[in-house]
C-alpha cells in the first residue's frame, strides 16, 4: 500500500493543472448557463458572463448552491404564446430576507447537434421527418432523445419547413370550437405528418422547462417548489383547466395559475421595493396594457384603502384579442412586399419570411435610434452566391410610422369601436385573429364596456357624464411597448379621451420590466402567497351561466327559447364554492348531457340562480358547451337522477363544476374541454 | 609390533595439554556454527525490510531525476488549439452572416454597390453572431489618441509598445488602438457525433 501512496501523491496535482482534465472534471456537473471555454482574459468580478442587456440578472446555476439539499424556491413560469421564461428566487426562512430573483437560462437545441443556454424557450414544436435527424443529433444534457423538438431548433427548422411547425399552441387552447386534446396541429400539415394537440404541445414546453430545471437543480425537484404558471386574463375556464392539466401531466401537481396582467403588476410592486405606495394612491384605477408577441391582454386594477393600507383589486379583464408584435412585423413585411412588387419583383414565400425577420430588426432600430430615418433591408439569395442575387430595399421611418403607429395605434375617439365583418366560412380552420388591428379601438371598447366596473368601490369615483371608465394610471407590459413611439402614442390617445371628459391625464407607472415582468411577477406571487406582501384581490373575472330551455309552449319552426342561469357569480374568490340547489335537472345515468355555456365579464350583480331571458351579444359571450356524463357506478343505466349544480373556484385558480345528487351526495364532474364535438 | 591401530575403546585417561586444546577447538567451532546459523535465521526474518530499503532508493531516484530536469530549460510546448471550436465559430458565422459564402465568392466581377449590399448581410450577421457568443471589451478604456503612461511591470501581452522604445518605465506614449479582449465565451455545446467540419449542410428543397 505504501508503494501506491508514493505514486499517487506527486501525480494528482500534475493532472489538475492541465486545462483539458479540469474541463472534463466539470462534465458531470450541471452546466454553467454560459459555457465558458477558457476565458482569454480573467473576467473582472463586476462583469460576470452576462449577455448584453441583462445587467441586472444574475447568471443562474453558477450562483445556485445546487448541492444544498432542502433548498426551496419560488418559481414563476411565463408560458407565452411565442416564448416561455422561468424566473425563480430562493425561499428563505429569514423573515426580513430580500426577495432576489433571477431568470433561468434554459439549455435547448439551437440547431441540430448544438445546445445553447437561452433565457427564453421559444414556444414552438417541430415534427421532424425521421430522415431529417441524424442519430443523437437531438440530444439534450438530460436526455439522448427528447420526445419532441421544442425551442429555438423547432423555430429554426420550422422557418424552412412550416408544414411541420407547431406554433401558437396557447392561442389554440383558448379557441372556441376545437377540441384541444385532439391532434390538430400543425393545422396545415399534409396527412402523413403526425399531429399533436395544443394540449400536448403545451405539455412538451412544460416538460422541457421542468427537465432543464431539474438538470440544474438536481436536489430541488420542480414538483416540490412553489410554482406559479401564468395565463392570459382572458383565458376561459376550459383553457385554464387545460393549462393546469398540462402541468399535472409532467408531475407539477402543485402549480397554481396567475393572470398575466396581474403578474406584471406584481413584478412592478416587487421591483419598486415598496416605492409603489408612492406611485399609486387610493382611488387609482390602473390600466394594464399587455401587448405580447401574439396577444393583447387588458386588465383594470383598482387601488382602494382598507384600515389605512392600500389594497389592489382586479376589477375587469378584456376579451382575448389575438393581435400582437408578430402581426406588426408581418404588416411591415407586406408593406415592403407591395413596394417591391410595384417595381415588378416577384417574392416567393421564403423571401417574405426573410423580410419579416428583417423588418423586425429594422423596426427596433428605427424606434431606438432617433437619428436613423431609413434602414436598408436585404434578403440574401438562398444559394451560396451572396452577391448579385441579393434583394435590397429599405424601410423608412415614415413607413414604420404609417404602418405601426397609425395602423395599430390610430388616433380614434373614445366612442370608436373595433370593426368586425362577417367572416367567410373557414373560421375553425385557423385561429380567430383579431379583425381590427387598431389596438386603440379595442382599448376604447374595453373601457366603455367596463364603465361600471368600479361602481362597488367607494374609493373610486367616476364623473356622472363619463362614457367610459377613466383610468388614472397605466402599466405597460410586453416587448412591443418598449418602442417609445408606440407607448407614447397609446398614452396620447388615452389622454385625449380623458381630456375630452375633463378628467386628469393618466400617468405611466415607471419601472416596469416589459420582457420579463410576467415570469418575475409569477415568482413573486409565490412569495406573496406566503403572506409576505400585498395581494391583488379579484376572484373570477367573469360570471358564468348555463343555457336552459325556458318553459314555454313550443313554436313550430323556431328553436326553443334559451334562458341563461347564473351558476357562478362575478368575483368568486379562490377556494370558495356556490351551490345552486333550487334548480334541479333530471339526468339520465350513462348518457352524456350537454349544456350551452356562457360567460359575462360585465354583469357583476348577478347572483347564483339568476335567470336571464334576454341579453345582448355584448353582455354574454358563448363558450364551448360543457358536458356531464353520469357514470354508472352502482346505479342502473337509464335511471333518472335529480341533480343540482355546484360551482367552485379552486385554490389553483380554475373553475370546477359539479353535478350533485341531493338524495345521496353523489357527485359528477362537469367537463369543460368537450369542444367541437358536434 | 609398532603398528598404528585405532582403538576406539580407548579413552583419554589423562588430561594433558593436547586434549585441552582439542576440546577448546571443538567448542570454538561449535560456537561459530551456532552464530552463523542464528545470523542466517535473523537475516531471513529481516527480508521484507530489506525490500523496503531497496524500494526507497527507487523513489528517490525518480525525484532526483526531476530535480535534475528543473534547472535545464523545459522543452517548449506550444498550445495546440482544437479544431472543433474554430470550426464551430466558422459554422456560426456562416449561419448568421453567410461568411463563407462571401469569402468564397469572386468579388472582382461585381460592382461596389452589389458588394455593398452583400456586405450588409455579412456585417449584420457577424455582429449578431459575435455579440451572442462573445463578450468584447476594449483593453484600454482611454480614448484613442490620448497620452497614456505605462508603469514598471505593465503586462506586455495586453499592451504592445511600438516606435521609439528606449529607456526605462514609466513609458508615456499615445494610444493608437484601444485593443480588444474577450471577457467571456459562450459557444454552444455540441452533441456526440456532431461533425463541426460541415459548416453548412447542403440544402435540398422538396
Amino acid at each position: 500500500m505504501s508503494l501506491f501512496d508514493h505514486i499517487k501523491k506527486p501525480k494528482s496535482p500534475e493532472t489538475a493543472t492541465t486545462p483539458t482534465t479540469s474541463a472534463f472534471a466539470n462534465m458531470g456537473k450541471p452546466a454553467e448557463p454560459i459555457a465558458a471555454t477558457e476565458p482569454v482574459k480573467p473576467v473582472p468580478a463586476s462583469a460576470p458572463f452576462t449577455p448584453i442587456g441583462w445587467e441586472t440578472e444574475k447568471v443562474t446555476a453558477t450562483n445556485t448552491p445546487d448541492n444544498a439539499t432542502g433548498q426551496h424556491f419560488f418559481v414563476g413560469i411565463d408560458l407565452g404564446t411565442t416564448h416561455c421564461v422561468l424566473s425563480y428566487a430562493v425561499a428563505s426562512d429569514d423573515e426580513d430576507a430580500e426577495f432576489s430573483q433571477q431568470v433561468m437560462a434554459i439549455p435547448q437545441l439551437t440547431s441540430l447537434g448544438m445546445v445553447e443556454d437561452k433565457y427564453q424557450l421559444p414556444s414552438f414544436l417541430y415534427q421532424a421527418h425521421e430522415v431529417e435527424i441524424a442519430e443523437g443529433a437531438t440530444a439534450l444534457p438530460w436526455t439522448h432523445k427528447p420526445a419532441y423538438l421544442v425551442g429555438e431548433v423547432a423555430r429554426t427548422l420550422g422557418s424552412k419547413t412550416p408544414i411541420r411547425l407547431v406554433s401558437s399552441a396557447k392561442s389554440w387552447l383558448c379557441h372556441a370550437g376545437v377540441d384541444c386534446k385532439a391532434p390538430i396541429l400543425p393545422a396545415d400539415a399534409p396527412e402523413e405528418i403526425e399531429r399533436v394537440s395544443p394540449f400536448q404541445a403545451t405539455t412538451a414546453y412544460l416538460q422541457h422547462i421542468r427537465d432543464a430545471w431539474e438538470y440544474q437543480h438536481p436536489n430541488a425537484p420542480l414538483s416540490e417548489q412553489e410554482l406559479v404558471i401564468t395565463v392570459p386574463a382572458s383565458f376561459d375556464p376550459a383553457a385554464r383547466e387545460l393549462t393546469v392539466e398540462a402541468a399535472r401531466a409532467v408531475g407539477l401537481h402543485q402549480a397554481i395559475l396567475l393572470e398575466e396582467p396581474q403578474a406584471a403588476v406584481y413584478s412592478w410592486i416587487e421591483k419598486s421595493h415598496g416605492e409603489w405606495r408612492k406611485q399609486a394612491k387610493c382611488g387609482d384605477v390602473i390600466l394594464v396594457i399587455d401587448v405580447g408577441g401574439g396577444t393583447t391582454d387588458l386588465s383594470l386594477i383598482a387601488v382602494t384603502e382598507q384600515n389605512g393600507n392600500l389594497e389592489l383589486t382586479r376589477v375587469a379583464i378584456g376579451d382575448h384579442i389575438l393581435l400582437g408584435g408578430d402581426n406588426m412585423d408581418l404588416a411591415l413585411a407586406y408593406t415592403v412586399k407591395a413596394k417591391l412588387e410595384k417595381d415588378g419583383k416577384r417574392l416567393e414565400p421564403w423571401k417574405i419570411q426573410a423580410l419579416t425577420h428583417g423588418c423586425r430588426d429594422a423596426k427596433e432600430k428605427i424606434f431606438t435610434q432617433a437619428d436613423v430615418d431609413n434602414i436598408p433591408l436585404v434578403v440574401a439569395n438562398r444559394g451560396s452566391s451572396l452577391i448579385g442575387g441579393t434583394l435590397r430595399t429599405e424601410l423608412t421611418r415614415a413607413e414604420v410610422n404609417r404602418v405601426l403607429v397609425e395602423g395599430f395605434f390610430p388616433k380614434v375617439a373614445a366612442s370608436d369601436r373595433p370593426v368586425t365583418r362577417t367572416r367567410a366560412g373557414l373560421r375553425t380552420a385557423g385561429l380567430p385573429y383579431a379583425q381590427d388591428a387598431g389596438i386603440t379601438r379595442h382599448l376604447a371598447a374595453f373601457l366603455a364596456k367596463q364603465q361600471h366596473a368600479t361602481e362597488d368601490l367607494k374609493d373610486v369615483n367616476l364623473p356622472e357624464h363619463a362614457t367610459f371608465l377613466h383610468p388614472t394610471a397605466v402599466l405597460f407590459n410586453g416587448g412591443v411597448l418598449k418602442a417609445d413611439a408606440l407607448a407614447n402614442r397609446l398614452m396620447e390617445v388615452l389622454n385625449s379621451w380623458l381630456q375630452s371628459e375633463q378628467a386628469p391625464e393618466a400617468r405611466l407607472l415607471a419601472g416596469a420590466d416589459l420582457d420579463l415582468a410576467v415570469a418575475r411577477g409569477a415568482a413573486y406571487y409565490g412569495f406573496v402567497r406566503q403572506g409576505k406582501g400585498v395581494r391583488i384581490k379579484g376572484g373570477t373575472a367573469a360570471a358564468y351561466y348555463v343555457g336552459i330551455e325556458s318553459a314555454m309552449p313550443a313554436i313550430p319552426g323556431l328553436p326553443p327559447e334559451i334562458e341563461a342561469l347564473c351558476i357562478a357569480p362575478f368575483g368568486m374568490e379562490e377556494g370558495t364554492q356556490k351551490e345552486l340547489p333550487d334548480d334541479e335537472f333530471g339526468l339520465v345515468i350513462g348518457e352524456p348531457v350537454r349544456f350551452r355555456f356562457f360567460a359575462s365579464n360585465t354583469r357583476r350583480e348577478d347572483i347564483v340562480g339568476t335567470r336571464l331571458d334576454y341579453w345582448t351579444d355584448d353582455e354574454l359571450s358563448e363558450l364551448d358547451e360543457i358536458e356531464i356524463t353520469l357514470a354508472e357506478d352502482g346505479r342502473r343505466a337509464g335511471e333518472v337522477v335529480p341533480v343540482h349544480l355546484r360551482a367552485a373556484v379552486t385554490e389553483v385558480g380554475t373553475l370546477e363544476l359539479h353535478a350533485v345528487s341531493q338524495k345521496d351526495d353523489g357527485q359528477w364532474k362537469i367537463e369543460f374541454d368537450v369542444r367541437a364535438g358536434e | 609390533m609398532n603398528t598404528y591401530t585405532i582403538d576406539l575403546s580407548l579413552q583419554p585417561t589423562t588430561f594433558d595439554l593436547w586434549h585441552i586444546c582439542l576440546a577448546g577447538t571443538v567448542a570454538v567451532l561449535a560456537l561459530t556454527l551456532i552464530i552463523v546459523l542464528i545470523g542466517m535465521v535473523m537475516s531471513l526474518r529481516r527480508k521484507p525490510e530489506t525490500i523496503t530499503i531497496t524500494a526507497e532508493p527507487i523513489v528517490k531516484i525518480v525525484e532526483v531525476e526531476k530535480i535534475v530536469q528543473a534547472p535545464t530549460p523545459e522543452p517548449v510546448v506550444l498550445k495546440e488549439s482544437t479544431p472543433d471550436a474554430a470550426l464551430q465559430l466558422l459554422g456560426l458565422l456562416q449561419k448568421e452572416a453567410r461568411f463563407i459564402d462571401f469569402i468564397e465568392e469572386d468579388i472582382a466581377a461585381y460592382s461596389d454597390a452589389d458588394i455593398g449590399i452583400a456586405a450588409r448581410v455579412v456585417h449584420e450577421g457577424c455582429s449578431k453572431a459575435i455579440k451572442e457568443h462573445f463578450t468584447l471589451a476594449p483593453v484600454r478604456s482611454e480614448a484613442e489618441g490620448n497620452k497614456i503612461t505605462l508603469q514598471q511591470g505593465f503586462d506586455a501581452t495586453t499592451v504592445r509598445l511600438t516606435g521609439n522604445i528606449v529607456g526605462k518605465a514609466p513609458f508615456t506614449g499615445s494610444l493608437i488602438h484601444k485593443g480588444w479582449q474577450v471577457t467571456s465565451v459562450r459557444l454552444p455545446k455540441l452533441t456526440q457525433g456532431y461533425n463541426a467540419a460541415i459548416l453548412a449542410a447542403a440544402e435540398v428543397e422538396l
